[in-house]
């Protein structure tokens, strides 16, 4: 037995998002399946062929079944694994294998949530657990906050640094025509905004925003004869740590160690032959601490790492290319948009945001209070 | 004790004014929070104890309130035993609380709410 997937033996074929920002009035299953169906016409694939369906809304804990039935699909294999924001990322994983077993021959991946018309606020499927309930924390705010506190503390990174990754995240918003927060923003600005939870900032956490993503795939053979430039799944893999975050072994270090490494040793890759990164960063501490945990940087060095424009537009390390879940979307789980973002990026389609001669996007997903960590790897057909 | 659920027995050490935490019988280790198996091993042979009551702060936050409500604290606290656990650091203002101040355990009882565990600041850093 191998232990890993065949790398490359399966592709994205069709990505999309749809109702990103404001959708007020509509459930967050019209929007799933409204991205569902723009990403199957983006493949040239029917919906009636779809015999794979994983979903995860955050609302629903059966959505699997939900989706299935709003879409009339009866399929076969039928995923509804929640790991929180991360989930998408194990989908492509299991998907692969199922395709490439044949158990299956078009999967579905969809997302889709009405979170911030809907309430205002963030939805979360999950809160303080019964022990850490008296305590009324904000979970998950106050979670991240405890580990950008002790991130500090260990490594003597600092508010302007976790500002620097709110500010590149919004220049690529600015390139980005989808993007919900748009317009400019300074390190000045961000260390201007109210501290939420100590020591983060408004500015330092992600948007609420309504959207919905959907990717659809095949097996590699298939994907050669679809219309447009199959984004091959060349490693994937996930790790989970704790649930809780004061169970969370090590405050300043995450499972995206682990995921991060078996991905790419799947891939056949190191961390210097990615062209771009997606990563999820629900608040700025998650962006470096991800760049660290996967190897772009030392561990404690992911604050220097990202100062003077490093991860924004124009500089060495194209990071959220979109404008990330801080300023482009974050619809109460940012996974699924990480992948679309990374194929529009590896087909060419990203206009003025498009980075030249990719062919290697790493995507990092994240779930719970840091508690899971999925990486998946995809390349251009070149690269297979 | 021995036939109460493990949730239920901590609720109720606590309502009893008592701080007690797990421990397991053949590994020594100590486990909060509280459950029936020994985390990694397994082993159902986790008893209660009483810790010594000191720890360090480990992180600290603050909740963050629009007036009239006010600030408070959010702290993971390592106990001397090991195990880490969310509370409170109380005794000074919530944003004066500082990563490895040695802390230790108290009892809060809330006029309107069950048992807590806190933790008052033993000494600075």
């Amino acid at each position: 037995m191998s232990g890993q997937m065949r790398r490359g033996s399966t592709a994205i074929v069709g990505a999309a998002t749809y109702g990103n920002g404001e959708m007020k009035g509509y459930e967050a299953l019209d929007l799933a399946a409204q991205a569902s169906r723009l990403a199957l016409a983006d493949a040239g694939i029917k919906l009636s062929e779809v015999d794979g369906l994983f979903v995860c809304l955050p609302q629903d804990f059966l959505s699997g079944l939900s989706l299935a039935e709003y879409l009339g699909l009866h399929p076969k294999i039928t995923d509804n694994n929640r790991t929180g924001g991360s989930a998408f990322l194990t989908h492509t994983e299991l998907a692969s294998l199922a395709l490439d077993a044949g158990l299956c021959d078009v999967v579905l991946i969809a997302y889709g949530s009405n979170q911030r018309t809907m309430s205002g606020k963030v939805v979360s499927a999950f809160g303080a657990s019964r022990i850490e309930q008296p305590y009324k924390p904000m979970i998950p705010l106050s979670a991240y906050a405890l580990a950008a506190a002790r991130h500090m503390y260990q490594y003597g990174t600092t508010s302007e640094q976790l500002a620097e990754v709110a500010v590149s995240a919004r220049k690529w918003a600015n390139l980005n025509p989808e993007a919900f927060a748009r317009g400019p923003l300074t390190i000045e600005d961000c260390l201007a905004k109210r501290v939420v939870a100590d020591p983060l900032r408004v500015s330092d956490c992600c948007l609420v925003t309504d959207g919905a993503a959907a990717i659809v795939m095949t097996r590699a053979d298939r994907a050669r004869d679809l219309a447009k430039k199959p984004i091959h799944l060349l490693g994937a893999a996930a790790a989970t740590s704790h649930s809780q975050i004061a169970q969370m072994p090590d405050l300043t270090v995450t499972a995206a160690k682990e995921s991060g490494a078996r991905a790419l040793a799947q891939a056949g890759l190191s961390i210097h032959d990615v062209d771009i990164v997606e990563l999820y960063d629900a608040f700025t501490i998650n962006t470096i601490l991800f760049l660290e945990d996967l190897g772009f940087c030392p561990k404690g060095e992911g604050g220097r790492f990202v100062q003077g424009g490093r991860i924004a537009p124009g500089g060495e390390l194209p990071v959220n290319t979109n404008g990330g879940g801080l300023s482009c979307t974050h619809p109460g789980m940012y996974g699924l948009f990480l992948l679309v973002e990374a194929v529009r990026q590896l087909r060419g389609e990203a206009g003025e945001r498009q980075i030249a001669d990719t062919n290697i996007a790493l995507c990092h997903g994240n779930g719970g209070v840091l508690s899971s960590q999925a990486t998946n790897i995809l390349g251009t057909p070149q690269t297979v | 004790m021995t036939d109460m659920a493990p949730m239920e027995s901590w609720f109720h050490f606590l309502s009893e004014g008592q701080f007690r935490i797990q421990q397991s019988r053949n590994s020594g280790t100590y486990v909060f929070y509280p459950r029936m198996l020994a985390p990694g091993t397994g082993e159902d042979d986790l008893e209660w104890v009483e810790p010594s009551g000191l720890g360090s702060v480990y992180s600290t936050t603050v909740v963050r309130q629009r007036p009239p409500n006010a600030d408070y604290n959010i702290a993971i606290v390592e106990l001397d035993e090991g195990p880490r656990l969310m509370t409170r650091v109380e005794g000074l203002p919530p944003s004066e609380v500082r990563i490895g101040m040695r802390v230790r355990a108290r009892i809060s009882r809330p006029t309107d709410g069950e048992a807590i565990l806190v933790f008052d600041v033993e000494t600075l850093p």
